[in-house]
């Protein structure tokens, strides 16, 4: 059943001259419930316009998006964002224990139980012992799974999540993936993840839809049959991994530049 | 604001030796001395007054007023400064009257508050309201302006209604800005008070000064003057204070990005 329908979805930014250029033009795709899809394409191809779209941060020019059956106008509940900038996102004033509490707080969960439910959302992404550290305190990789620990505290049926893994390092990028899978099976998450990282985008997905250079566009797409769970060494040695990869690749590159 | 706890050695020469001049000098000249009376005179009246009890009376008014007035302006300047720094509208509606009052000296308004508030109180502790909201108002403005938009983009995708966006995000996030804003005000809000008891008053540190001078008791009125100095001191080490403890977050952040 999809849980996220996108249909010819389309976004134009007005230029300073009064013309307006199109960032993203009719994207149609769905995801279905408790699936991990994930969009890779160029740099600068408008996926973060995208997901702005879809968290109901910016208002489309065209198209529309529909979470759980409800048209998308405004943020719809139940679904989060998470930023690319980890460090323009947490609040500095809370702790890492604060700003997970900030997801339960607005959920407007306020059983007696939230700072023990948020302690072990810590505990799952792997930050026990951390909780009366600022995040400023904490390294990058650390201060991601901060912010992702916030936005699973807030139960959301739908993870959006915005390159997340694009400014930590190579090593710490590895470990966040795995985090990410163990959490995405642990508790059931619909996620939406934005790459451009066409091997991170097969490891982690069940799916992957391809999108073109700007204005974008759904130019493809690959299912991803890899055997769960996923492991760094095997799956990126697995034969398919490598055929998946030159596939994307392909469609990416076929793209035409203009 | 000096962080370091270390006493400063140099310093207290230069003030030692300012002190000893002042008392030799007035000492040996008895027609300066009718004007600047020794230290150890002022001294002796400031122990002699405290002993009447009648300093602590007006230095209990003034404190009364001080803190009358600088509440209200810090309760009503950081309000409104929020909700002009986040709605671009309320601003705009508001920027020619804030431009236009800005630049004026506050003490102008004292006429207009004696007008409509009378001889008292009222006008003291209005006129201190007004003056000291002003950098508050500003800088709170200017620091929810310069919160950063994916901070508050965090409030929405979170369901965060606009209100609960402006005290669980903006204020915090502002704080820093909001504290600069509130320590400006502090010097502010003591000046328009002393100001406003000089004018208008029947009490108050303000009058005493004023009016020991109008008496001809010199050493008195400089005993005034040095109690309305300590307690601008003392109201500032209690900010310090105060910003140290709430603002542990953002001195060991900004510390942290200066390295």
């Amino acid at each position: 059943m999809a849980i996220l329908e996108v249909e010819a979805l389309s976004k134009s930014y007005r230029q300073a001259g009064g013309e307006s250029t199109p960032a993203i033009q009719e994207i149609s795709f769905q995801v279905d419930q408790g699936e991990f899809v994930s969009l890779v394409g160029p740099s600068g191809c408008g996926k973060t316009t995208l997901l702005m779209c879809l968290a109901g941060l910016l208002a489309p020019s065209g198209g529309r998006v529909v979470v759980n059956g409800k048209k998308v106008d405004g943020p719809p509940p139940n679904l989060v964002l998470v930023f690319q900038e980890y460090n323009r996102s947490l609040f500095a004033w809370r702790t890492v224990l604060g700003n997970v509490l900030f997801g339960l707080e607005a959920k407007k969960n306020s059983s007696r139980d939230t700072e023990k439910k948020a302690k072990h959302l810590l505990g799952l992404v792997g930050l026990e012992g951390f909780e009366r550290h600022y995040p400023w305190e904490l390294s990058g990789g650390m201060q991601q799974r901060v912010a992702i620990a916030r936005a699973l505290a807030y139960e959301p049926e739908v993870l959006l999540m915005d390159e997340p893994f694009g400014s930590v390092d190579a090593m710490t990028r590895l470990e966040l993936e795995d985090s990410l899978l163990k959490l995405w099976k642990e508790l059931k998450t619909t996620i939406l993840f934005v790459t451009h990282d066409i091997e991170e985008a097969i490891y982690l997905s069940d799916r992957i839809q391809v999108l073109g250079r700007r204005p974008s566009r759904v130019i493809g797409g690959v299912a991803v049959p890899l055997s769960r769970p996923r492991d760094q060494l095997a799956t990126r040695a697995d034969g398919r991994f490598m055929e998946l990869r030159n596939e994307i690749y392909r469609q990416i590159s076929g793209d035409g530049v203009s | 604001m000096s962080l370091s706890r270390r006493i400063n050695a140099p310093g207290l020469a230069t003030f030692a030796v300012l002190i000893l001049l002042w008392e030799v000098s007035t000492r040996l000249d008895p027609v300066m001395g009718a004007y600047l009376p020794p230290v150890s005179r002022i001294l002796q009246s400031l122990f002699q007054l405290a002993l009447s009890r009648e300093l602590f009376a007006h230095l209990t008014v003034t404190l009364g007023r001080f803190l009358a007035g600088y509440i209200l302006a810090a309760v009503i300047a950081v309000a409104l400064g929020i909700i002009l720094g986040y709605f671009r509208r309320a601003y705009n509606l508001c920027e020619i009257v804030i431009e236009l009052l800005r630049p004026m000296p506050s003490v102008a308004i004292i006429p207009v508050a004696i007008l409509m508030l009378g001889i008292g109180n009222a006008t003291i502790v209005a006129v201190t309201v007004y003056a000291s909201a002003w950098p508050i108002l500003i800088n709170t403005i200017d620091g929810v302006r310069n919160i950063d938009r994916t901070l508050l983009d965090t409030g929405r995708t979170f369901g965060l209604g606009r209100w609960r966006i402006l005290r669980a995000i903006a204020l915090p996030a502002a704080l820093p800005y909001i504290v600069t804003g509130l320590r400006v005000s502090l010097s502010v809000a003591l000046i328009l008070v002393t100001t406003g008891e000089m004018v208008v008053g029947s009490s108050g540190l303000g009058f005493f000064i004023l009016d020991e001078e109008r008496s001809l008791r010199t050493s008195n009125m400089y005993a005034g003057i040095a109690l309305v100095s300590l307690l601008g001191y003392a109201l500032n080490r209690l900010f310090v204070w105060l910003d140290a403890t709430a603002m542990k977050w953002h001195r060991g952040m900004t510390a942290r990005e200066t390295l």
